[in-house]
């Protein structure tokens, strides 16, 4: 198949591209949910992302807490945003590193004037955002504007057989056209992690890819009370034929194709190395991986699934696939792109990578996912410790 | 190129994993290994559904199971060639 060389997209005042045009309604914490989900039942075409932190935390864990903040505000798929907090300083440090974009953005905080005047001059704020962005139009943009994240969940056998090939096929296609591409799941590489860090470039990202695994598994070990047994692989995971760790890692590994990655980031880190595809140290939790990745300013994600998962997120699309027939039968409303007929052999994985990644340009082109159709907005922040 | 009922990833590998709906006892299945593109007899001694893996030859406690032709954890419990190998017979070497 001749790959296309562009997609439509929302050119944004950075030179970045968005899949997407939201306007987010973002509450710094928890407590300030109430208000941002009160703006964005009032005015149309926005949404709110609550979530539930923001609050005493501190060190590296604060430090995450404002990179998910403001990446995910800076995401090219991401027009304009309200920001609504309870104190000005952290609302105030917020907006200040969306508006480095570009992108028209203001902040509101409650403290000192209660939540129905704060709904009030938000949601004016918010009108004028919405109208303003709804004139966006789609341009041509080049493939090399597509920032691809990547992660599977509810796995089973036919994902390491199939569906994680087909996207391993996809970046195999699409690296040489330029696009930033990232994977994560530190501790679902556990059992393949020394074939994994062979795939860093460089020595460096070799080193940094092992430190970062390394530390992780110490943590899980440090904090486990059984064998993980039913938390890795999940109980979903042994239903579908799952039976180790190592097991679910090899098949997992099968995402990136033949690729190396170039760099480890950080959870919800922008990369910075120019195009190519990343390692990024996160959960394998669906939700909080998708949120992270999306804060990092990914702007479409391929999630293969075995069993069935369902997730979805407010402001990166995530197209669904799977290899196992069972569940493109019993959760068709849930799957973007089927390539269950690679086990029957009616399909060979070439022919699967460019069904994905004609799936992928139709929904980055604007056709909207099935979790999009079906409402997910799975918004979901990590925590790495307790509050103070 | 017929339908396989087993799909093998590496020929270092142990098992395969069951692509058809269920396999039935005393069923001889083809087994297709992806590597070399081989197809290859394999009975199954019970019946096993779709995703889990079948041994392809007889294995003692404490041997390594092979899948992508790469260690994927240890057996604990004896297996006979044809056999449901899963969660009962086999343990991580992690965790």
């Amino acid at each position: 198949m001749e790959i296309p060389k562009s997609f439509l997209g929302y050119k944004r005042e950075n030179g970045r591209a968005g899949t997407r045009n939201h306007v987010i309604i973002l509450p710094v914490d928890d407590i300030s949910n109430a208000c941002a989900e009160a703006v964005a039942n009032n005015i149309k075409g926005t949404i709110a992302l609550p979530h539930s932190y923001g609050r005493l935390q501190f060190g590296a864990d604060l430090e995450l807490h404002f990179r998910t903040m403001i990446g995910t505000g800076r995401n090219p798929n991401v027009a304009a945003v309200i920001v609504i907090g309870i104190e000005p300083k952290w609302t105030k440090k917020i907006v200040d590193g969306i508006a480095e974009t570009g992108k028209p953005v203001e902040g509101f905080h409650i403290e000192r004037s209660g939540d129905i005047q704060t709904i009030m001059k938000a949601s004016k704020k918010a009108q004028e955002f919405s109208m303003w962005a709804s004139e966006k139009q789609r341009e041509e943009c080049p493939m090399s504007d597509l920032w691809i994240s990547v992660k599977c969940g509810e796995s089973d056998t036919t994902s390491g057989l199939a569906s994680n090939p087909t996207v391993g096929n996809l970046m195999d296609k699409l690296e040489p056209l330029g696009v930033h591409l990232c994977f994560g799941e530190t501790s679902e590489l556990t059992g393949a992690e020394q074939v994994c860090a062979k795939r860093g470039a460089t020595p460096e990202a070799q080193k940094k890819f092992m430190k970062t695994w390394s530390d992780y598994n110490d943590f899980i070990l440090k904090e486990a009370t059984d064998d993980l047994s039913e938390s890795q692989p999940t109980a979903g995971n042994i239903a579908g034929g799952l039976t180790t760790i190592e097991e679910k890692a090899f098949g997992n590994f099968q995402k990136i194709g033949s690729r190396k990655f170039i760099d480890v980031l950080e959870p919800a880190e922008e990369p910075k190395k120019g195009k190519g595809l990343y390692f990024m140290d996160t959960s394998s939790a669906a939700a909080e991986c998708v949120t992270l990745q999306a804060a990092g300013g990914f702007n479409i994600h391929l999630f293969p699934t075995g069993q069935g998962n369902i997730i979805g997120n407010p402001i990166e699309p995530v197209v669904k696939l799977t290899a196992n027939p069972l569940t493109a039968k019993l959760m068709s409303e849930h799957v973007d792109c089927d390539v269950s007929k690679i086990l029957t052999r009616e399909m060979n994985l070439d022919q699967a990578g460019d069904k994905l990644i004609e799936t992928t340009l139709k929904v980055a082109n604007g056709r909207l996912t099935c979790a999009e159709a079906l409402g997910h907005r799975e918004f979901v922040m990590t925590k790495l410790y307790r509050s103070a | 190129m017929s339908r396989p009922d087993l799909i093998i990833h590496d020929e270092k590998d142990n098992v395969g994993v069951v692509v058809i709906e269920t396999t039935k006892k005393g069923q001889e299945c083809s087994a297709w290994i992806m590597e070399n593109d081989l197809t290859v007899k394999v009975p199954s001694t019970n019946d096993v559904p779709l995703g889990h893996k079948i041994a392809l030859k007889d294995l003692k406690v404490g041997d390594t199971i092979f899948k992508y032709g790469h260690d994927i954890g240890k057996v604990v419990k004896e297996i006979k060639k044809g056999e449901h190998v899963h969660v009962h017979n086999v343990k991580t070497k992690k965790w």
